[in-house]
């Protein structure tokens, strides 16, 4: 029964590395950039929740209407100002500037925020749970959580397969040459690729600090775990993202239930599994 | 005559350090059809992409209905009623047949081209429109690239290698739509490797040899001495 359980919140949990893995596959997809502050910038979103639930008294999960937007903006000057300057035939400089932006964003959080640890208090949420049947206890957060991962990946599918945005997305991943020629302004897609990638980002944040203690040096390992699920499902694929999050949580779980400092460890060898016998990942997107 | 819509003069473009046109004019009058031939790496290619922004060049080089386009970016020229059929069709692949007609209405200009009028003038397209573009062949991958271009309504059509990689029937079938293709007094700029084909649907041709116009005209004007020499840059017609 423990292993069930373990692996039933391994399944949960694999929703937050989902939400984490969610945007950077999405901007490797449009733009070919690798984003190494993508996991600081997911700190950068559970702060801001932070402030908002400080100044504004919300609830962390109402807060969410003030950290997503800002978020997005955020990440549409950011691409425009800075990230669209470095993209080119190369992708040494986007990898060298994103490295630099996940150094000087974590000293900065460090510096307004210190070094403390700090936590969103969602109340009663947190501790809420329900039994089923066999004796298996699901928290309601961590359901929340992953019901929100599928959300936002069946709307990121939906944007990218069936809207104007989505179209724009894909023909500039396909020939950015060409793509202007369509009338689009590659600078443009871009920022708007990176501004829903942020948005999503947010989400991820506000659950994060909801969820556990963040401080401001949190940010690199949660990168890894998204990396970890963007290659484990397969460069490209959405919904491989996410059971690439799944897989990637229930590692982490059998790891904890065979001993408790293993945690870590299992999801990163499941990780180097995957990658030994199927190096494009689960469910690698099919080139034309 | 009504005065040139497309005004070139003095163009030189770049590919670093590379220097691909030196001081190309031409002019372009509303309705003409314009051949370009010549041959590989003379500059013609890359003077289609200086005219839709996908080659920057100096300031005043190119006049598009009295006004500079020179130096700006495709993206805004292909507003301004300017479209490009480019070599090798370059088809988004991740796109289906009608997404990329789709893409290619993102800019609708006034006009008659449509869906519906596209899949009129290729109705081959209108059964394989949810097909993933990269499932057709390089005759129809050319009618949607075609498409595409059309899809803007563009006042000019730019044209580069429509017979490139494709059988000679289907090249025959393609050049038979030209005149609906660019009816309704469209102008055009094509280029073409097969000279003979080029110079027997123009009513003005310019050949290009290493980056500089070396004969130009009405194609009758000329022998095919003439036009062969100009094109190799074996004879007297070439003045560099």
């Amino acid at each position: 029964m423990e292993w069930i359980n373990a692996i039933v919140q391994g399944i949960l949990v694999g929703g937050l590395y989902a939400l984490f893995a969610a945007g950077l596959s999405l901007i490797f997809g449009v733009m070919r950039l690798v984003n190494i502050a993508h996991g600081d910038f997911i700190v950068l979103a559970a702060y801001i929740g932070w402030g908002v639930v400080q100044m504004l008294g919300l609830h962390p999960l109402a807060a969410l209407i003030i950290v997503v937007p800002a978020m997005a903006a955020i990440g549409y000057s950011l691409q425009r100002l800075i990230l669209n300057r470095t993209l080119g035939a190369d992708l040494l400089p986007p990898l060298l500037v994103t490295f630099g932006l996940s150094v000087i964003l974590q000293n900065g959080l460090l510096q307004v925020f210190t070094a403390d640890s700090r936590k969103l208090n969602a109340g009663l949420l947190e501790t809420a749970s329900f039994t089923v049947p066999p004796g298996i206890s699901i928290g309601t957060l961590p359901l929340l959580m992953f019901a929100t991962a599928i959300a936002v990946i069946a709307a990121l599918q939906y944007i990218f397969y069936r809207t104007g945005a989505g179209r724009a997305f894909r023909a500039v991943s396909d020939d950015r040459e060409i793509a202007q020629l369509m009338g689009l302004d590659n600078g443009h897609v871009n920022a708007m690729a990176m501004a829903l990638c942020l948005a999503v980002v947010g989400i991820a944040g506000v659950f994060l600090a909801i969820r556990a203690n963040f401080d401001p040096s949190f940010g690199p390992s949660r990168l890894i775990y998204g990396f970890e699920a963007v290659i484990i499902g397969g460069l490209g694929s959405l919904w491989g993202t996410l059971a690439g999050g799944i897989l990637l949580g229930v590692s982490q779980g059998l790891g904890a239930e065979i001993n408790p400092g293993w945690q870590q460890l299992a999801g990163h060898i499941a990780f180097l599994i995957v990658l030994a016998v199927r190096p494009r990942g689960l469910f690698p997107r099919i080139e034309g | 005559m009504s005065d040139p819509i497309l005004i070139i003069d003095k163009l030189e473009a770049f590919y670093g350090d590379f220097q691909a046109l030196h001081g190309v004019a031409l002019q372009l009058r509303e309705g003409e059809l314009l051949s370009l031939i010549g041959s590989n790496g003379a500059g013609k290619s890359t003077l289609l992409k200086s005219i839709c922004g996908l080659v920057t060049t100096k300031p005043g080089r190119i006049r598009w209905r009295g006004e500079d386009i020179s130096g700006q970016p495709a993206n805004a020229i292909v507003k301004r009623g300017i479209a490009l059929v480019p070599e090798g069709r370059r088809l988004f692949p991740s796109l289906s047949v009608e997404e990329n007609l789709v893409l290619g209405g993102r800019v609708a200009r006034p006009g008659p081209w449509n869906l519906e009028a596209i899949y009129d003038l290729f109705p081959i397209l209108s059964e394989k429109r949810d097909a993933p573009s990269t499932s057709l062949s390089g005759g129809q991958q050319q009618m949607v690239s075609i498409g595409r271009a059309l899809m803007s309504n563009p006042d000019l059509l730019l044209l580069d290698e429509l017979s490139l990689g494709l059988a000679p029937v289907v090249i025959k079938d393609i050049y038979q739509m030209l005149p609906r293709i660019i009816g309704n007094g469209m102008s055009a700029i094509l280029v073409e490797q097969d000279v003979s084909r080029a110079l027997g649907v123009a009513q003005h041709f310019i050949c290009l040899q290493e980056g500089r116009v070396s004969l130009e005209g009405n194609p009758k004007a000329y022998t095919r001495e003439q036009i062969s020499a100009a094109y190799f840059g074996t004879g007297a017609a070439a003045d560099g």
